[in-house]
């Protein structure tokens, strides 16, 4: 059994998950605000008001009924997302990457009828994947394509970019890559890669998988350590940007870029997990607490990413 | 948003446990409840024994029992006559147990019991108003002897007691001027002469008889002993000695009293008393004093019996809680739903460990076994449920039947565990094993187990279950803990080795 000190962690300034609840999220992020991260559909609605881009909605699926008219519709789609409006890290989302004569490929390559998407839309409607059980309702979005010299690195799967917002600050981020073991999701938990990014560059730093530090991807076998986002402090501002809109606290923005669209918010998170400080090889709470001892917060979402990058910037 | 003061939450933490604590203090010093379970207290079982020969007319048989005695609580008292009518009698500030029957004769024999609990702080109430001093009438040559002697002793002493002492040792047989004193004390009881002189001399007096505890000891008689009035209550002498006060294993049977028994309707009648120290459970004690105490309304022992054993369960529950907020904040250990540890442990409480966990695996194994073909049903989610719940009872029920015909009484308590909650547990764990792997059901489903087990043994404890059930104030300490617990934010100890990796950046 490895054990590491409580004082090195200190030491390290790792935020744990007790403090994350009391000291952050629930002091930062008020409660009115959650069913805007919680619901897909209102995070849409809420940010576009902000010019901050999202997939393109093409249905909303509210009522049991309504099911046999998405068949109508998907007659005509090539590529698309289903997602449940309320579920929470990934669950119940299926991506359909192409057709074959009536059915439909999944993004791992599987073949499913019309009737396997009626049948995942009823579960939807029914709360199967809403956080607390709840009657949900199921969007329908278009497909992702994210632009090569990202795509490449992740097996299958959409590879995003999540950056923790505190106060509107962005304080940290990572990159996350699906692996087989993840089973195409990118949620760190079940087995895809971090990849720290630095706030200052968009360069990454170290990458883990199942918390342990490695150089290569596991499926795809590329080097992780030269992965250089592009349009960097435009991501940032996106992300900082979302504060304004739902004016939460402390909270994960999850950005994909798209081939044709450039960055795309996929969705916000109220409980952003603690495995992007092990990604990073630095514990969160510095970060939080240089920004929490501002004397005077910047206005706008660009002064706020730009002194972020200036502040959190690694120095290599 | 400003970080408010954590002061007054801290003091309003500490008040709960300070007032937790000290109401349970307060209660085991005042009512003597005991803080262990299995603590033992004295107390004596004084018989008496009443024989007399009755001559065939109507019988009432009076002995004079003790209300008050110094030293001592009356703990219970019972008279065992078969075929007499029986009564306690309160007359005058003194209290009699009276016998009655109309036709009876021959050899016959009433028995008093009562058990006395020793008690330093026992002390009879003063009397409402001050006994007076009665007239006394003597005739020569007494008269003379007899005021020679007070003067004598009323020389020698300054306050009644003394005067008393003074008294008792002029009256000795031993003392020089045996004169007087031998005249006195011939052909007339010691005792009541002393009385008698006594009060000639302005001090209120009386006679009483003591018992002296011995254990075991049978057909044991009263010795007598002389009380006077000091002015504010009455003190106890040896008339032997002269010694004030009551030796510490002297019960006082009969004070201000006349007579110990009166029989009338029978003859030769005689009182002998027999007693045992017995033991019984601190707790019984104060269950049976709480009644009279003024503490007594905090207690549940005045509750219905049906009710008690509610709350005993129900009083459990808070230290479960505690366990798992501990186990989830402190240690860290994942379950499957926050509270359904608890109720797995309240159910282990009835089914006993070990036939609890074989019933609980067995029923959520074989219920995600059928939960996997209701998911290729593709049904509704709260039919889904429904159905579910209604498969658990199935299989709670077969088991039972299974195990009684095996011969397994077992079997029999899986109706022990709340239905909803396991069907909930089950279709939980389904979902998990479907979307996270069978891995994380594992995990999770250990975990659950592991803290019910944990919260199970922290209830069923007898030091736990007494504690909470008689000092149900100690639940603010509870209370003032969870509410810390909620204002922990270190490191759990799982994130120590979660966070393991974090070495390599150090």
């Amino acid at each position: 059994m490895n054990w590491i000190s409580p004082r090195a962690l200190t030491r390290m300034g790792m935020l744990n998950m007790n403090r994350r609840n009391v000291d952050y999220i629930s002091r930062y992020n008020d409660r009115t605000s959650y069913p805007l991260v919680d619901n897909k559909l209102k995070t849409k609605l809420a940010v576009a008001e902000y010019g901050v881009k999202t997939p393109k909605l093409l249905q909303v699926v509210r009522q049991q009924h309504e099911i046999p008219h998405f068949r109508t519709l998907a007659e005509d789609l090539y590529g698309f997302a289903i997602k449940p409006a309320k579920g929470s890290g990934g669950k119940g989302i299926t991506v359909i990457t192409g057709r074959d004569g009536d059915e439909f490929v999944k993004a791992s390559g599987a073949r499913v009828p019309a009737s396997y998407l009626e049948r995942h839309l009823s579960n939807i409607l029914a709360g199967l994947y809403s956080l607390a059980g709840t009657p949900d309702v199921a969007i329908v979005e278009d497909l992702v394509q994210s632009v090569p010299g990202l795509a490449r690195y992740s097996f299958q799967g959409v590879p995003d970019i999540r950056i923790i917002i505190f106060q509107g600050y962005p304080v940290m981020a990572m990159l996350r890559l699906a692996t087989k073991a993840s089973d195409g999701k990118a949620n760190l938990h079940q087995g895809a890669v971090g990849v720290g990014l630095d706030i200052g560059s968009g360069q990454s730093l170290n990458s883990v998988q199942f918390n342990r530090p490695i150089m290569l991807h596991p499926d795809t076998g590329l080097a992780l350590e030269n992965i250089n986002i592009a349009d960097w402090e435009e991501m940032l501002t996106m992300a900082s940007r979302c504060y304004e809109a739902t004016g939460l606290g402390y909270m994960g923005v999850d950005l994909v870029v798209d081939v044709n669209e450039g960055p795309l918010l996929l969705e916000l998170n109220a409980r952003p997990g603690l495995a992007i400080q092990m990604a990073n090889g630095r514990g969160l709470l510095p970060r939080l607490r240089a920004i929490e001892s501002l004397k005077k917060h910047h206005f706008t979402p660009e002064t706020r990413a730009r002194h972020a990058m200036d502040i959190f910037a690694s120095r290599h | 948003m400003k970080s408010r003061s954590r002061v007054p939450f801290f003091a309003a933490i500490a008040l709960l446990i300070i007032a937790g604590i000290s109401i349970a203090t307060w209660r085991h010093i005042e009512i003597g409840i005991p803080w262990l379970t299995g603590e033992q207290q004295p107390v004596w079982m004084v018989e008496a024994r009443i024989d007399f020969e009755a001559s065939g007319e109507p019988l009432l048989a009076s002995l004079n029992i003790p209300e008050q005695s110094p030293g001592f609580r009356i703990l219970s008292e019972q008279a065992a006559s078969p075929g007499f009518g029986f009564s306690i009698v309160d007359q005058d500030g003194t209290r009699r147990a009276e016998w009655t029957k109309r036709d009876v004769s021959g050899e016959q024999t009433l028995y008093f019991k009562t058990q006395f609990i020793p008690d330093p702080g026992a002390n009879p109430d003063r009397p409402h108003r001050a006994p007076k001093p009665m007239a006394v009438f003597w005739e020569e040559p007494q008269a003379t002897a007899v005021r020679e002697v007070l003067q004598q002793a009323e020389e020698r002493s300054s306050t009644p007691e003394s005067m008393t002492r003074e008294l008792i040792r002029l009256m000795q047989p031993k003392d020089t001027q045996a004169q007087n004193t031998t005249l006195l004390v011939s052909g007339t009881n010691y005792l009541d002469l002393l009385v008698r002189m006594l009060n000639h001399a302005g001090i209120s007096a009386r006679t009483a008889d003591g018992l002296i505890l011995e254990d075991a000891r049978r057909r044991q008689p009263l010795s007598p002993y002389l009380q006077i009035y000091d002015g504010e209550e009455w003190l106890t002498f040896d008339p032997e000695t002269g010694e004030q006060g009551l030796p510490e294993d002297v019960l006082l049977w009969r004070q201000g009293a006349d007579s110990l028994l009166d029989v009338t309707g029978g003859g030769a009648s005689n009182v002998s008393f027999s007693m045992l120290r017995q033991t019984i459970p601190a707790i019984q004690l104060a269950a049976m004093q709480a009644e009279d105490n003024g503490l007594g309304f905090l207690s549940l022992y005045q509750l219905p019996v049906e009710e008690q054993s509610m709350f005993r369960m129900l009083l459990l529950l808070p230290l479960g809680a505690l366990m798992v907020a501990f186990m989830r904040i402190v240690i860290g250990i994942r379950t499957s739903g926050t509270f359904m540890p608890v109720l797995i442990a309240v159910a282990f409480v009835q089914t006993t460990l070990v036939p609890g966990l074989i019933a609980f695996t067995s029923v959520v194994a074989i219920g995600l076994l059928m939960r996997s073909y209701l998911s290729s049903l593709n049904l509704l989610l709260v039919s889904r449920i429904s159905a579910l719940i209604i498969l658990v009872i199935f299989i709670t029920a077969g088991l039972s039947i299974a195990g009684y015909h095996m011969g397994f009484n077992t079997g029999m308590t899986v109706t022990f565990f709340p239905m909803v909650i396991i069907a909930w547990t089950i279709e939980r764990m389904s979902i998990l094993w479907e979307e996270e792997g069978a891995h994380e059901v594992l995990v999770q489903g250990a975990g659950s187990l592991f803290v019910a087990i944990c919260a199970f043994l922290v209830m069923d404890a007898p030091l736990s279950r007494h504690l909470t059930f008689n000092f149900p104030e100690l639940h603010f300490a509870v209370l003032g803990l969870i509410l810390l617990m909620g204002q922990y934010t270190g490191y759990k100890l799982s994130e120590l080795r979660r966070f393991t990796p974090m070495k390599a950046y150090d």
